[in-house]
């Protein structure tokens, strides 16, 4: 009888034990830090992690999220104290200092461990040929056109190259109506505008702001760029305001229908929608330097995806990281999204979605992603330092080229470090 | 039979004396320290140790982004200084600071004396008070987005002055670099008065009435009356609200990072943007320390000033 109860007793003591350490597998959390929760409709993203969870029983993901600046400085504070969490979202500004911080992981032996197929991947973003981040979702930057306002200055078709754009947004500027042809946002608050607005003319046409790796923001492409764009200013075809002008006062004065082109997000569509249902607009890519027959480089934001060098579960994480990656879930994420898909075999259902995604797909295809300043050391810094150097191009204090010199100069100071 | 133990009352001292126990001389000396303890351990906590962190960093080669960041003494001071934008930012803080505090005063003082005066209607006067005291219910975000809104080329304080014919083309305020620190400053200057407005009435409402009836008595008129009586009475706390004022404005970073950034060019850049972008947009932050501590050490010049009038009240 005892020896029975003795025996029942270490059962049950191996039972609980069996329990707790199926409890501590189950306990695996992985923190996922991003910014793209509040960006997708309510639940969208949490639901993703519960189908991962569901796939993954062993693993559970806390989603951290906020708004994309609280996110950003997070992730800083978080690298610099060495608590960044597991999975961290990134944008393509933030990789190189980062990497060079030693915050983000290189996820090649991962993938080498799996034996990972990287060319389903459209684009790995690498720091010294270091596997650093994956583009998961993309938004494509195309000219959004006001089709009433075209229509009413006698604009009939959507510009193709420069001088039908410099055309068009002659005819469509008229100040007593207060209404302008293009609208530029060069706010030092976020200086985005150089990448999305500025540099993105120099992509559709081919060119280039680096040789190897380094500046090379005297080149030909990037004066006659800044160039064209003064002479549009000259021209007074844009909106009045450009040195305080942030990207949503450029989506504000589009909805307005004060300006009739600008060059956004395909994000925004929605969000046009929504504030002005009346508004008649269409989208086409951006134009490139007269003559130029190659395929038109496309400005892309990105939400990427990366794995923290501290975190004590990279391989859970690394399967969030594959899971959200897959074709399946990639092309369910970015219909969701509205974006275009990191796995070039994921295939987004865009039947729900505005019809005009379906026409940027197929600019998308037609075109190629183009981004020069992802991955490059303090991107944003370097955004701001040209941006000043444009605004003092704008403020007649130099010339174009001047101005492609200084930013030339203080780029190579900023790589030099 | 019963055997009576005599008791010994031990002596004072002796109890005074027990091993193992402090004596109430010395529970009563550190009584006071006890009650500072919580106070001074929060203060060591949250204060003293960020700020001796940012002082350390300040002294270090790549401090946070390097794991093995060196000490470099004075280096970073050096750099901060042999930057021309860095003293640009410090002569605009100043700028800001200076005008801002004066105008909140003339302001605050002004409306202070109205709401004071028995000439204006008790209605007209309670709504006139909450009128006047809106701005300070408003955080900065929204102060910036009003802001921008009005000063927008195409917002209501141009289309006033073009409809008055005072300007004859939009005037891009915050966007051009001949009038963004001064519109920069308006702005402020809106935001700030009520804080003076609120204090100064409430000094106004505490003068005696007989200093004023002794003046009449001696034939004051009415500025005579406010230079001589209205004024040094005021005095103390004019002093006070524009020492803090001084404190706080230098250290204004919502207000103008989210009308200019700083720009157009560095037409607006001030200290607290300046370091912002050092620590956040160059992530360096060793030279946004240096930069941290000279305007604590600015600071603490204008705080100086402001505990030694404290004291001599």
């Amino acid at each position: 009888m005892k020896f029975t109860k003795s025996l029942a007793g270490l059962a049950s003591a191996g039972a609980l034990a069996a329990l707790c350490t199926t409890a501590a597998m189950a306990e695996t959390t992985i923190e996922f830090i991003q910014w793209w929760e509040p960006e997708m409709p309510a639940g969208a993203l949490r639901g993703i992690m519960d189908d991962f969870e569901k796939a993954n029983p062993d693993i559970k993901v806390t989603l951290v999220s906020g708004p994309y600046s609280a996110t950003r400085d997070q992730i800083v504070v978080g690298a610099a104290s060495g608590t960044l969490s597991d999975v961290v979202g990134l944008d393509g500004a933030w990789v190189n200092g980062l990497a060079k911080q030693g915050a983000i992981t290189d996820m090649g032996p991962l993938m080498t461990a799996v034996n990972y197929d990287q060319t389903q991947i459209a684009d790995i973003v690498k720091v010294d040929g270091k596997s650093m981040m994956f583009p998961l979702a993309s938004f494509v930057y195309p000219v959004f056109v006001n089709l009433d306002l075209a229509k009413a200055a006698g604009v009939d078709t959507l510009p193709a190259t420069r001088s039908e754009f410099a055309d068009a947004a002659k005819k469509m500027t008229n100040p007593d109506k207060n209404e302008y042809g293009w609208v530029l946002p060069l706010s030092l608050q976020n200086p985005g505008g150089i990448q999305n607005d500025v540099m993105s003319w120099a992509w559709a046409s081919g060119g280039s702001m680096l040789k190897d790796g380094q500046p090379d923001l005297e080149n030909p492409m990037v004066v006659g760029t800044l160039d064209y764009i003064m002479s549009l200013q000259t021209a007074g075809v844009i909106s009045p305001g450009i040195f305080a002008k942030k990207e949503q006062d450029k989506v504000e004065e589009f909805v307005n229908g004060r300006v009739g082109m600008m060059v956004d997000s395909l994000a925004h569509i929605n969000l046009i929608r929504e504030r002005n249902p009346n508004l008649n607009f269409a989208i086409t890519a951006l134009p490139a330097e007269d003559g130029y027959t190659g395929k038109r480089g496309l400005p892309y934001a990105s939400w990427g995806i990366g794995i923290s060098e501290g975190s004590q579960h990279k391989e859970e994480a690394w399967k969030l990281v594959e899971y959200l990656m897959s074709p399946e879930v990639n092309g369910k994420l970015v219909s969701i999204a509205n974006a275009f898909p990191g796995n070039v075999n994921a295939k987004p259902d865009f039947s729900k979605s505005d019809p005009l995604f379906e026409v940027a797909f197929g600019i998308f295809q037609q075109g190629k992603l183009a981004n020069e300043f992802v991955g490059l050391p303090v991107a944003e810094e370097l955004m701001r330092k040209m941006s000043v150097e444009v605004q003092k191009m704008f403020d007649g204090q130099q010339t174009a080229a001047q101005a492609a010199a200084a930013s030339q100069a203080a780029w190579v100071a900023e790589f030099a470090k | 039979m019963s055997v009576s133990v005599p008791t010994q009352t031990p002596p004072r001292a002796a109890v005074r004396r027990r091993p193992g126990l402090l004596s109430h001389r010395v529970l009563s000396r550190l009584a006071p320290y006890g009650y500072v303890t919580p106070a001074t351990a929060l203060f060591a906590l949250l204060m003293l140790f960020p700020m001796i962190t940012v002082a350390r960093y300040s002294l270090m080669d790549g401090a946070v982004t390097k794991r093995d960041a060196v000490f470099v003494g004075f280096q970073n001071y050096a750099v901060l200084f042999a930057d021309p934008v860095f003293w640009q930012s410090v002569g605009q803080t100043l700028y800001f600071t200076v005008l801002s505090v004066v105008f909140h005063l003339l302001i605050g003082l002004g409306f202070a004396l109205m709401l004071n005066s028995n000439r204006i209607d008790p209605t007209l006067r309670s709504i006139l008070r909450v009128l006047y005291i809106l701005p300070w219910l408003f955080t900065a975000v929204i102060i910036a987005i009003i802001w921008r809104l009005i000063l927008d080329p195409n917002g209501v304080i141009n289309s006033i002055l073009m409809a008055l014919h005072i300007i004859d083309f939009k005037v891009e305020w915050f966007s051009s670099t001949k009038t963004a620190l001064n519109a920069l400053t308006f702005a402020n200057i809106w935001a700030g008065y009520p804080l003076y407005m609120v204090s100064l009435l409430a000094g106004l409402q505490g003068i005696p009435k007989e200093l004023y009836e002794a003046a009449e008595i001696d034939g004051a008129s009415a500025v005579q009356k406010f230079w001589y009586v209205t004024l040094p009475q005021l005095l103390p706390i004019i002093i006070s609200i524009a020492l803090l004022d001084f404190i706080w404005t230098m250290q204004v970073f919502p207000l103008v990072w989210m009308t200019t950034g700083g720009g157009p060019i560095y037409a607006t850049e001030v200290l607290s943007t300046y370091t912002y972008k050092l620590a956040f947009s160059r992530y360096e932050f060793a030279l946004a320390s240096a930069s941290a501590v000279f305007i604590f050490a600015l600071s603490m010049v204008v705080t100086f000033f402001y505990i030694r009038h404290q004291k001599a009240r």
